[in-house]
């Protein structure tokens, strides 16, 4: 039962466990420290995190179209309302639905932005403008925010930067970028990494490769372009890659089995809830974007038992998730984003459904330099619902363009700066403007 | 509340008995939307087989039809002036496999089978290309190979919008127009001019896919853009919001270009307002209608349709669409010839002739080739299987991939060896699973195979990625594409003894010694023999082991996870 009293923000801390972490070393030696606490004890012993720490950013995506109403913008009692309840939240003066009662304990770490208005009503569509921050053009495909973020990372890592966890149909994707900034597709973290374990014993593996680069490989080569690898094929490093890959210390990363109980327990016992576990994970490890995926969304019928089902997957990962990361000082370099491609009609359908609605939806976000606790933009109460005039139902709309402009700046990036495209066409890595009142002015 | 809730059940059952009788309509309406037209006349279809040469001559054109000999003679004279003036020594000719396996990639996605690979050895080695090259050109592979590429090519790679668009009745119909050698401007003319339900005109489908969620009809813009890219060349796109200012986008005469403006694109979209959704009649005509307030202006004007350049060729009235058509389809409609030609190019090579397969500017002047190639194309009816040809027949096409000299980025570029083209995903796929196989894996095959290469192509693709429209970019090799082919289930499956199915397992069970077994690997699945260090290298392997089978599947694993098998070359 959820405890209205509990204020989890004053949970045993991250700073608190790593103090007893240092006076315990002084008995058992710094060497039990693992690369990360000792990061983060340099860190406290400055007294903030590293500024120059590269900031990374965790997605979750509600695939299928949330309903605002039954998730972070409700109107209970209102004709439109639906079923659903209101509750109060750890931000002063935020209420969201009776449906996420765990999230309602994080809030105080978040924002929401409750105008998003997007210009696609079909899932495909939506999907990309919401991931890329561009409608779908027939001449290219633009890269999503995880792809444009490893972009600007050009360190050698053991694991891929972009990282895609329950990829359903719509993983980050390169785009324009190229096809090396894809996210890199896991599934439920209850098993293995999917192709990360060798078909046949070490031995006969190594003979594999082997004769596959001594012998088959050293063939190929010759008469042909001199510099056939490392112009064109990379058939070697990339090889390489995958062999550093599958014997890296870093995948223990995907491991959640590897956590506590009590730990798994609160982020859900469901694939989604693993992956946001996973995510923290990744996050630690030096992973910068990860997606994790959720969908069960598209309520077109029984809105309020799909919603219901989908939020009860998704309020404990949620909440674990800022929870986690605000203990361990990484929601200060850590963006937090929780979207779907659309919201659904204020107006209930005759099956007890809501359809897809891109006029006014919720977007929560966290961490990395975004204001906690705090609202921006408003749907009406009692919409008039003029199909001609959309947006006079919603305060401070905001595009996806200018959401995607403040995920970027929030995360280092230029938005404006132009990309050339491979056809030689200059084009700005946002189209919207940063949304100035959503930025914590403490960390700009 | 209990009245309520009865009422809503009991409305929404009429609701689904409303929607079965609607859709019982829709099924049994099929075929009557249909709208009258025209008969097309067409010359007659071009037979593949009077394309090929038929004699025993050492002579790789010999038996070609004269026109079409010296169309490839005057294609190879023209490469050989460009590589002299280049000051670039051209390598060889490459050898029948390889040539083989060229066309095997091109026209039916995977490289050869086994059975292919002996049919073709029983047969004198100079006509083995040829021969080949007529069998793909009239295999349902081909047929359906190309109607996937064409699909993606003309209407994307996704789904498109639920119930008004039909991806797999417009994949048909594509393959059926490849099957009876359509010409090219009959196609394209459907295209343009479709009316009628999605279901049983599935060319309508290139108009519905651009249907958006709440809206009823077709999208101007989206299909100005993709017309302007897919029958012209032309990527004017940027058109759509404002004036060109970058010198980026050239039209109006051939004599007297100009930039492009605002208007050329609003003016192409507005022949697609012509095309209405009509309910349970599909799209039908129309007149153009079409109001757009230009970057600056206070306010809407009327957009007026026209064409962006060579407006001589266009009737001057008419139903909007079928104008439009004829003048893409126009024989003085060379750009329209060029961007068509070009396509065909980079599908047969793998990569464009110039920087980019659908970014033809019309102030850039055609390379001698591609004039040939584009006159041939026009002077001879649109015919796809002639202008496919007269391409694989040239030395372009069947130069060999190295060469006796110092090969560098220079003669990659200008077609001095063979290109080095990656494998787009369903092609490694397609080929891993086509290695396995002795037999020739088509739509005679049996239905256990057919289904294993459907849910294995699936599965392969969803962990590889696929590339979806972005038909010739030049992406790296990622890390989860080597995993996939390193430890995936796809290549294990493949590589795995198993009697009944693979070929690992045939070439163990009925191969003479350990010499046939490596060679005959080496056919499966690179389409060539060993040289002899791998053949001595391999051999030795299988002689050094107590466990054969296991041997085996290290060499078909070793020669998939390849660089050889995953490019063309």
């Amino acid at each position: 039962m959820f405890n209205r009293f509990c204020r989890p923000e004053l949970h045993c801390h991250r700073r608190t466990l790593l103090g007893a972490g240092l006076l315990g070393a002084g008995f058992s030696g710094a060497s039990m420290l693992t690369p990360i606490a000792r990061a983060l004890a340099a860190a406290e012993a400055s007294g903030r995190i590293d500024p120059s720490r590269p900031r990374s950013v965790i997605l979750l995506w509600m695939e299928g179209g949330p309903s605002q109403l039954e998730t972070f913008d409700p109107h209970p009692g209102t004709s439109y309302g639906g079923d659903v309840g209101a509750i109060k939240t750890t931000a002063k003066g935020i209420q969201i639905s009776d449906l996420l009662p765990q999230t309602a304990t994080q809030m105080h770490l978040a924002s929401l932005v409750r105008s998003v208005v997007g210009n696609e009503g079909e899932h495909h569509r939506a999907i990309y403008q919401v991931k890329t921050g561009y409608r779908p053009d027939p001449t290219l495909t633009h890269p999503s925010i995880g792809a444009i973020l490893c972009e600007h990372d050009s360190q050698a890592f053991d694991l891929p930067r972009h990282v895609c966890i329950l990829p359903g149909n719509s993983p980050g994707r390169g785009g324009y970028l190229g096809g090396k900034f894809d996210a890199f597709k896991v599934n439920d973290p209850a098993g293995p990494v999917t192709d990360v374990q060798r078909r046949v014993d070490p031995e006969r593996y190594d003979a594999r490769i082997g004769d596959l680069m001594d012998v088959v490989e050293k063939n190929f080569a010759r008469g042909r372009l001199a510099d056939l690898e490392t112009a064109r094929t990379l058939h070697r490093g990339s090889t390489d890659a995958a062999l550093q890959m599958m014997s890296s210390e870093q995948l223990t990363a995907f491991d959640v089995t590897q956590e506590s109980a009590s730990e798994l327990e609160a982020f859900g016992d469901t694939p989604f809830g693993r992956g946001c576990l996973a995510a923290t994970r990744l996050i630690e490890t030096g992973v910068r974007c990860v997606e994790v995926n959720l969908g069960g969304w598209d309520s077109h019928v029984t809105n309020h038992t799909l919603q219901s089902s989908a939020c009860e997957t998704l309020d404990p990962a949620l909440a674990s998730l800022l929870r986690r990361l605000e203990q361990r000082d990484l929601l200060s370099t850590t963006l937090v984003v929780c979207a779907g491609e659309f919201g659904r009609t204020p107006r209930i359908n005759p099956a007890e459904g809501r359809d897809h609605w891109p006029h006014g939806f919720s977007v929560l976000m966290a961490g990395a330099g975004i204001r906690r606790g705090f609202v921006y933009g408003a749907t009406a109460s009692e919409p008039k619902l003029d199909p001609a005039h959309p947006k006079r139902d919603i305060s401070d709309p905001v595009t996806v363009g200018d959401l995607h402009a403040t995920i970027l700046h929030v995360l280092g990036i230029d938005p404006a700066e132009e990309l050339i495209t491979p056809i030689g066409r200059p084009l700005a890595r946002s189209e919207g403007q940063p949304i100035k009142p959503l930025l914590d002015s403490k960390v700009g | 509340m209990p009245t309520i809730r009865h009422t809503s059940a009991v409305a929404l059952r009429w609701m689904w008995l409303t929607a079965v009788l609607f859709l019982a309509a829709l099924y049994l309406l099929s075929g009557l939307t249909v709208p009258p037209s025209p008969v097309a006349t067409e010359p007659k279809n071009v037979s593949p087989a009077s394309l090929m040469p038929s004699a025993s001559s050492p002579d790789p054109l010999a038996g070609l039809p004269a026109d079409l000999r010296d169309v490839v003679l005057r294609l190879n004279q023209a490469r050989a002036t460009r590589l002299a003036d280049l000051d670039l020594e051209s390598a060889g000719v490459a050898d029948w496999t390889t040539i083989c396996r060229r066309l095997s990639l091109s026209l039916v996605g995977t490289g050869m089978s086994m059975q292919e690979i002996r049919q073709l050895q029983s047969l004198p080695e100079s006509e083995r290309t040829a021969r080949h090259l007529r069998n793909l050109l009239s295999s349902t592979r081909h047929h359906d190979y190309w109607a996937e590429r064409y699909t993606r090519f003309l209407v994307g790679a996704e789904e498109g919008p639920f119930l008004v668009f039909r991806r797999r009745r417009f994949r048909h119909w594509l393959a059926d127009q490849f099957a009876s050698n359509r010409r090219y401007d009959g196609i394209v003319r459907d295209l343009i001019t479709a009316e009628g339900l999605w279901t049983d005109r599935p060319e309508v489908n290139f108009y519905t896919v651009t249907y958006d969620s709440g809206d009823d009809g077709p999208d101007p813009i989206r299909l100005a853009a993709r017309t302007s890219r897919v029958f012209l060349g032309l990527r004017i796109d940027c058109l759509q919001c404002h004036d060109d200012f970058l010198g980026n986008v050239s039209l109006g005469d051939a004599d007297d270009l100009r930039f492009g403006t605002q208007q050329d694109f609003h003016q192409l979209a507005a022949f697609f307002t012509a095309a209405r959704s009509n309910g349970l009649q599909g799209v039908r005509n129309g007149p153009v209608d079409y109001q757009y307030k230009y970057l600056d202006s206070e306010q809407e004007e009327s957009v007026p349709a026209a064409v962006p350049f060579g407006e001589a060729w266009m009737p001057e009235s008419g139903n909007p669409r079928r104008r439009l058509a004829t003048w893409l389809t126009s024989p003085e409609n060379r750009q329209a010839a060029r961007s068509a030609v070009s396509h065909v190019w980079a599908l047969l090579i793998g990569r464009a002739r110039g920087e980019s397969v659908d970014n033809l500017p019309l102030d850039e002047p055609m390379d001698a080739e591609t004039k040939i190639l584009v006159d041939d194309f026009i002077a001879n009816g649109f015919d796809l299987r002639r202008l496919i040809a007269a391409i694989v027949m040239s030395d372009e096409f069947r130069v060999d991939s190295r060469a006796g000299f110092h090969v560098t980025a220079r003669h990659d570029a200008a077609g001095a060896v063979f290109p080095l083209v990656r494998l787009r995903p369903e092609q490694i796929a397609g080929s891993v699973i086509q290695s396995s196989r002795v037999h020739t894996i088509d739509r005679d095959s049996s239905f256990l195979v057919q289904l294993q290469k459907f849910g294995g192509t699936n599965d392969f693709l969803k962990r590889y990625g696929d590339r979806g429209e972005d038909e010739f970019a030049a992406d790296a090799t990622t890390i989860s594409q080597r995993l996939v082919m390193l430890n995936g289930k796809l290549v294990d499956e493949s590589v795995d003894y198993n009697p009944v199915l693979n070929a690992s397992a045939h070439v163990l069970m009925f191969s003479g010694d350990d010499d046939e077994i490596v060679r005959n690997a080496y056919w499966c699945v690179l389409n060539r023999p060993p040289d002899q260090e791998e053949s001595d290298h391999f051999v030795a392997r299988l002689d050094a082991t107590d466990y054969r089978r296991g041997a085996i599947e290290d060499l078909f694993w070793t020669l998939l996870n390849s660089s050889e098998f995953a490019w063309n070359h």
